[in-house]
């Protein structure tokens, strides 16, 4: 996404603009996302504006590419991309995004191994199409929701908090209740992040009018039961008790982790990883667009966990970072 | 059910288990509460497997029953594994093999406390320089008793007489497998299979035609503990440990609990006794209970060994249905005569054979 | 049978699944308000009962929605019904017309079933 608001954006400064996309279509995972967050309007709206604004002849879309070397000469940058081909640069910014954490990692929640564990990923999906199920057809009818799956974990390495799945879970909450009318939805929370602009409003909906369940604790572990529902076990830390119940279906809030497309450029490209294994910017509050490396610059999920509002505005901060540099204004 | 996920899970998980040449170090109360398991695996790993099995006849307790319980404290503990590890280097062994998975807990977190804090490490030298004049090699390989049975459970399953098959359905026994907490709970790289699903006794159950059973408290201790049992009053903590593994293991109609500890068969055990004398309650089919077995004891029956002179007689929960489902002939009557019991033991050397 | 020197330790985890809900949805039915609790406490800490006596309303609150109500039913009386709770919530809850109906909702389950 950072990368297609960019390229528009320089486009529009009348610059030319290769845009090196590794999958088989641009926009990242927003073509996986059914209803964005806070107001639950369709994602292919701002897919349709993305797309607009990177509708330009100037523009070069090389999908399927990734690039295998990068170095510099004097003020130019040589990439040679996986298919042999050598583009040159005088600017590069990197919008490697972001990969969702592989909820296999978590092993005590059965992803993989239960039938009927999934993550939000997967449940967008089900929203894509319509229809919540579980694996034999069925309609669920309790449904649990785990946050910080994969982050603020110091057993999977992920210190820091994904800052979106909070508010993603409220969303997911509301559309289950939505789609399934007597549905119960309990969301299992260490802390309520609810960051964003309308974000609080959300979660007030969610309580008021959808009568979505909230319940503060950790999920230690899941298991199976003998008719195959899942049964959870979770400290009521507000109680003083633990916890025991039943589900159909367990959603588990996977986080955001630097991507493998990053870690593979960072490698080639001497490019600085912080503690957090995103890329690290120069300067947290005025240089966040800076890397290490002159001419080099970042936009979007690379750098930390973001929202769709921050990826944009960061990729059209990420321009002017450009500009400057180009203009020889930065130091 | 998919159990490519557990597969992955187990695939990382994986220990380095030593192939011959063990040090032995006995359990301090196993042999009276199932005697004949620790006989039956030096029987399997000297005979059958034609291993070299060494036990030191200095060799004491490793006191892990002390320290758990605050009698002994951690220095004096320390102190008596380096004098264990000392006689292992003096025989001239470098894989230890403990029999109870309390020793390989406190092993494995002696090794792991002075890998971090070596001057704790130089410190317990001196001390047992000074109380017995030993020195001490630290051990190569550590790995538990149950390790080695998985290790070789291929050879146990080539010999097998018996398979873990009920012989009128011709389905695999449902099996439970229960691992000790001290196993892989506190250091989860050092135990097969990982913390969440251990795969050390489903390898051993599933290659000698078993089927495992998963349920919901598999996780959950058995209650023994040390301090919870100790003192008679606390005692009902413990049953209640046990209780609710046997409350979600039910439904799933299992036919036998395997274990690799010595406290936890005891306890699963024993303790369906008292749940049926304080509530009534039986856990098995047909009103009868789930009859508990050391890993040792199964690999004995699988490989044909009398059900006496494993010394199955002394379990609590009768082992009969599950002998009837293998398709194991014994005696009823033989069953406490010593004079069989005795005739197995005749001219057998139990040391270092 | 045998006296054996202990009993079976009742477990204490809350089984949801067992527990009987009615009194929440009693409350539920009558004050929509009750939904949005995010059990912050703010109640129970300027409550004038909950500085002598063991009576926090965020507790109660959650026992009753978790179906605990046999911890709650007596001690829900001792509410002054000052008010100082509902001055303080952030979420707008009307909390004494929560601790009203509770007393109504086991009022009512005492002498028939609601």
């Amino acid at each position: 996404m950072a990368g297609l608001e960019a390229a528009g954006r320089l486009s529009m400064s009348g610059f030319e603009v290769s845009l090196l996309e590794k999958e088989n279509k641009t926009g990242g995972h927003l073509n996986n996302w059914h209803k964005l967050f806070p107001d639950r309007r369709s994602s292919s709206e701002v897919m349709e504006y993305l797309e607009k604004i990177s509708q330009s002849d100037v523009i070069k879309v090389h999908t399927k590419t990734t690039i295998e070397k990068l170095s510099k000469n004097k003020n130019r940058f040589s990439i040679i991309t996986n298919n042999g081909k050598e583009l040159l640069a005088d600017a590069i910014i990197v919008a490697t995004g972001f990969d969702i954490f592989k909820s296999a990692r978590k092993e005590e929640y059965g992803y993989g191994i239960y039938d009927n564990v999934i993550t939000s990923a997967d449940l967008e999906d089900m929203f894509r199409k319509d229809k919540i199920s579980l694996m034999n057809g069925n309609t669920p009818k309790t449904i649990g929701i785990v946050h910080c799956v994969g982050s603020r974990d110091e057993k999977v390495g992920n210190l820091y908090c994904s800052k979106l799945c909070c508010v993603t879970a409220v969303k997911q909450a509301i559309e289950i209740r939505e789609l399934i009318a007597d549905s119960k939805v309990f969301c299992f929370y260490m802390d309520m992040r609810m960051g964003g602009a309308y974000y609080e409003e959300l979660y007030r909906e969610a309580q008021e009018t959808y009568g979505v369940n909230f319940i503060r604790g950790k999920v230690s572990e899941a298991g199976v039961t003998i008719d195959n529902r899942l049964v959870v076990k979770v400290e009521d830390t507000l109680a003083g008790r633990p916890l025991k119940m039943e589900l159909d279906m367990l959603v588990l809030m996977a986080g955001m982790e630097m991507s493998e497309g990053g870690k593979k450029f960072a490698g080639i490209s001497g490019l600085k990883t912080g503690e957090n294994k995103f890329f690290d910017a120069s300067d947290h509050h005025f240089g966040s667009n800076k890397s290490n490396e002159k001419g080099i610059f970042y936009a979007g999920t690379c750098t930390a966990p973001m929202n769709i509002t921050e990826t944009i505005s960061h990729a059209r901060a990420a321009v002017a970072e450009v500009l400057d540099y180009l203009n020889d204004r930065s130091e | 059910m998919n159990i490519e996920g557990k597969k992955a899970i187990w695939k990382d998980y994986q220990k380095e288990i030593a192939d011959d040449k063990f040090f032995y170090v006995r359990s301090c109360v196993r042999q009276n509460f199932f005697p004949g398991s620790e006989t039956a695996f030096l029987k399997i790993m000297r005979d059958e497997l034609k291993k070299d099995v060494y036990e030191h006849p200095c060799h004491t307790t490793c006191t892990g029953i002390g320290y758990h319980s605050d009698i002994v404290p951690v220095e004096t503990t320390m102190t008596v594994v380096a004098r264990q590890f000392a006689l292992m280097t003096e025989a001239g062994y470098e894989n230890l093999l403990p029999s109870c998975i309390t020793s390989f807990g406190l092993y494995t977190e002696i090794l792991d406390t002075w890998h971090h804090f070596p001057e704790v490490e130089a410190k317990v030298r001196e001390q047992l320089r000074k109380a017995t004049g030993r020195e001490f090699v630290k051990p190569k390989n550590l790995a538990h008793a149950s390790d080695v049975i998985y290790k070789f459970r291929k050879e146990i399953a080539a010999k097998a007489k018996f398979k873990l098959i009920n012989k009128n359905t011709g389905e695999p026994l449902k099996v439970v497998d229960h691992i000790g907490c001290h196993y892989s709970k506190m250091f989860p790289s050092k135990g097969v299979g990982g913390a969440e699903y251990p795969y050390v006794l489903t390898g051993m159950v599933e290659e000698w035609g078993g089927q495992i059973i998963d349920y919901p408290e598999r996780r959950h201790c058995c209650g023994f503990g040390f301090r919870q049992f100790l003192v008679q009053a606390n005692r009902g903590f413990s049953v209640a440990c046990s209780k609710e593994k046997f409350e979600s293991m039910k439904p799933f109609k299992p036919d036998m609990i395997i274990t690799n500890c010595p406290g936890c068969p005891m306890f699963l055990d024993r303790w369906q006794y008292v749940i049926n004398e304080m509530e009534g309650k039986r856990y098995g089919q047909n009103g009868e209970g789930i009859p508990v077995f050391t890993y040792e004891e199964v690999a004995g029956l699988v490989l044909g060994y009398h059900p006496w002179e494993l010394g199955l007689q002394m379990h609590q929960t009768d082992c009969e249905p599950v002998l009837d489902k293998m398709g194991i002939e014994y005696s009823g009557e033989d069953k406490y005569n010593l004079e069989l019991g005795r005739e197995y033991s005749k001219g057998h050397k139990f040391i270092n054979v | 049978m045998e006296k054996f020197g202990f009993t079976v330790s009742k477990g204490r985890q809350i089984d949801y699944d067992a527990n009987d809900r009615s009194i929440a949805e009693y409350i539920f039915d009558r004050e929509p308000s009750f939904r949005l609790c995010i059990e912050c406490g703010g109640c129970s800490a300027t409550c004038t009962t909950g500085n002598f006596t063991r009576f926090s309303l965020r507790e109660f609150n959650i026992l009753i929605k978790r179906g605990e109500n046999e911890m709650v039913r007596d001690k829900i009386k001792r509410c002054m019904l000052c008010g100082k709770c509902t001055l303080v919530c952030p979420r707008g809850v009307n909390t004494r017309n929560i601790v009203f109906l509770a007393k109504e909702a086991f009022k009512k389950s005492n002498d028939y079933a609601i």
